[in-house]
């Protein structure tokens, strides 16, 4: 199962991340994971949250540079090795993970990650087939 | 004769020698008609220690004193004209973005001699009294809308006075009246065909030519908009203040855009020196009218920095041919000893970002360690955005690698927020120097 991440385009400059964060905050929207890649230069910052489409909308009003991408989030075991297993399943099928992050705190004994692979199809099949479950947009929205 | 017919063969067609006489014959009259007229030019005039007696020909041109934007100013509103407002049937205005308006007038003859330029224009891109001419430049003040339709209702075309906007009525009537010839802005020209190819409308659309000025666009628009509407695009250039579009305009071969030399006479002058420099040498394009008579500008400073080329055209017409502007002599900049143009920046943003709206930028020139520094702050669009890093850092260094190679210098290039580059009336501050020399 696929799920939406917004990406946000952020100027290196003080402030910037704060004001992001404060319009989602003001129209309710709750984030469930996030990461910030930076360069010397600007930064993107993606995110989980519970309203993608509202995100994006409010966003937009506030001159922000948005984009909506699917990722998929894969649960695996909270142990030591346990990511190391789902990348394997990945790299055995010739997927490249373009990024990853994982979901803030964990649930029932499992972690979340949110990984971006090249090839979305062939990645979420390879899982499947190994018993690796994905979350899907209900419950994630809902986290 | 190859091409097209002309709307005025004997004179665009007159041997150059018998041009100049024509030239140097009106030049000398119109700087009578000026001195006894404009008590402004006059005082000019003195001042340079010039009078009418002084001007014999066409060779005693660069003896004259410059007119410039400021001095149309000064003159604000009446004080260029040469003849009495009774005489007058028309104004058309600038803009007035750039400061306070300019505001040009026209007896009746100089409206149809303008129009007479407009007639040249359209019949030089293949207009017949048989075509269906749309005109999708504003109406109004602005001299685009009245200028084309004049010259349409010349060559006998039938004329449809669209003015701008409304993009669902134009393509109707586009469809309904198989408009064959487009007269509007490039910019407009870009968006229609973008509207046609979105709506599927393209074999319902029988344009064969179009004539596109009063703004700035390069080649790669032009064969954009040449293969979207399946038309040839020609450009056509004007000034409010020497009479409108039709100054000078493209013929078929494309290869730069004939002067109405029977109406103005062109120089080439070192926007620095004020020096006349030879044909084929870039530098500021110069404009008298020689014929107009509410409203004649002697060496009229265009701040257009262009190329003239004196070749005779495979089209036949003898008049001289003006390159493109590359920009303005008040827009440029020296930075490292190279001449930069915001025309060229934006050419390669415009590129870069693969579609048809710039991205709006800002030039910032500094200096550190008596070594001039080039930023370019550019704002993100969603068009260039991505979830990953590496493509926007492509576009990031693709900007840079193509500025270093139309330019021949480095330039830093940060990506903004959008709606942060400052705005005046409107209009975004393209350049800031922040040099102290």
């Amino acid at each position: 199962m696929l799920i939406k991440q917004i990406s946000v385009f952020v100027e290196n400059a003080p402030g910037q991340l704060s004001e992001v964060t404060k319009v989602l905050g003001e129209s309710g929207i709750d984030m469930s994971a996030l990461s910030l890649a930076d360069t010397s230069e600007f930064g993107i910052l993606r995110l989980i949250v519970n309203d993608p489409d509202k995100a994006c909308e409010v966003l937009r009003e506030h001159h922000f540079i948005v984009k909506q991408n699917d990722v998929l989030a894969a649960v695996i075991d909270d142990r030591p090795g346990g990511l190391t297993g789902v990348l394997d399943i990945l790299a055995n099928v010739n997927v490249s993970v373009e990024y990853m992050y994982a979901f803030v705190g964990s649930k029932d004994g499992h972690a979340v990650v949110v990984i971006r692979p090249d090839k979305a199809d062939v990645a979420i099949a390879a899982l499947e087939a190994n018993h690796v479950s994905t979350l899907d947009p209900k419950d994630v929205y809902r986290l | 004769m190859i091409g097209m017919a002309m709307y005025q063969p004997q004179i665009e067609t007159m041997p150059q020698d018998q041009l100049r006489a024509l030239q140097s014959e009106r030049l000398v009259k119109q700087v009578k008609h000026v001195w006894d007229n404009v008590p402004y030019y006059r005082k000019k005039m003195e001042d340079k220690g010039v009078s009418p007696d002084d001007i014999k020909g066409i060779e005693d041109l660069h003896k004259l004193p410059f007119v410039t934007k400021d001095d149309l100013r000064e003159c604000y509103p009446y004080g260029l004209m040469a003849k009495p407002l009774s005489e007058c049937v028309r104004i058309h205005s600038t803009s007035g973005t750039t400061g306070k308006r300019v505001v040009a007038y026209y007896t009746q003859h100089d409206v149809d001699l303008w129009e007479d330029c407009c007639a040249r224009a359209i019949m030089a891109a293949g207009g017949t009294k048989d075509d269906v001419v749309h005109v999708a430049y504003g109406y109004g003040l602005f001299t685009g809308g009245a200028g084309l339709h004049g010259g349409s209702h010349k060559v006998g075309s039938l004329t449809l006075p669209m003015s701008s906007g409304n993009t669902d009525r134009q393509l109707q009537f586009m469809e309904d009246l198989g408009s064959t010839i487009l007269c509007c802005t490039p910019s407009y020209a870009a968006y229609l065909a973008e509207s046609i190819h979105e709506r599927g409308l393209q074999d319902k659309i029988h344009l064969k030519a179009g004539i596109f000025g009063a703004e700035a666009w390069s080649e790669d628009m032009r064969r954009d908009i040449e293969n979207k509407l399946g038309i040839k695009a020609y450009d056509i250039y004007g000034l409010t203040e020497l009479s409108g579009p039709g100054v000078s305009y493209e013929c078929t071969e494309q290869a730069g855009m004939h002067i109405c030399e029977d109406h103005f006479i062109a120089e080439i002058i070192d926007p620095d020196t004020g020096e006349v420099l030879p044909d084929g040498t870039k530098g500021e394009l110069v404009f008298t009218s020689i014929t107009k008579e509410a409203f004649p500008l002697l060496r009229y400073r265009t701040k257009d920095i262009c190329v003239l080329n004196r070749e005779p055209c495979a089209c036949g017409r003898t008049h001289v041919r003006m390159a493109k502007p590359m920009g303005r002599s008040d827009d440029m900049l020296i930075i490292r000893g190279v001449n930069v143009f915001p025309s060229q920046i934006e050419e390669v943003l415009l590129k870069v970002s693969g579609g048809d709206i710039t991205p709006n930028y800002q030039i910032i020139v500094g200096r550190e360690n008596n070594t001039d520094t080039l930023d370019i702050n550019v704002e993100m669009s969603e068009a260039l955005f991505s979830d990953d890093i590496r493509s926007v850092e492509r576009i990031e260094k693709n900007i840079v690698a193509q500025l270093r190679s139309m330019l021949g210098i480095g330039a830093k290039v940060h990506l903004v927020n959008p709606k942060t580059i400052a705005r005046s009336e409107g209009k975004a501050v393209r350049i800031i120097d922040k040099r102290k020399i």
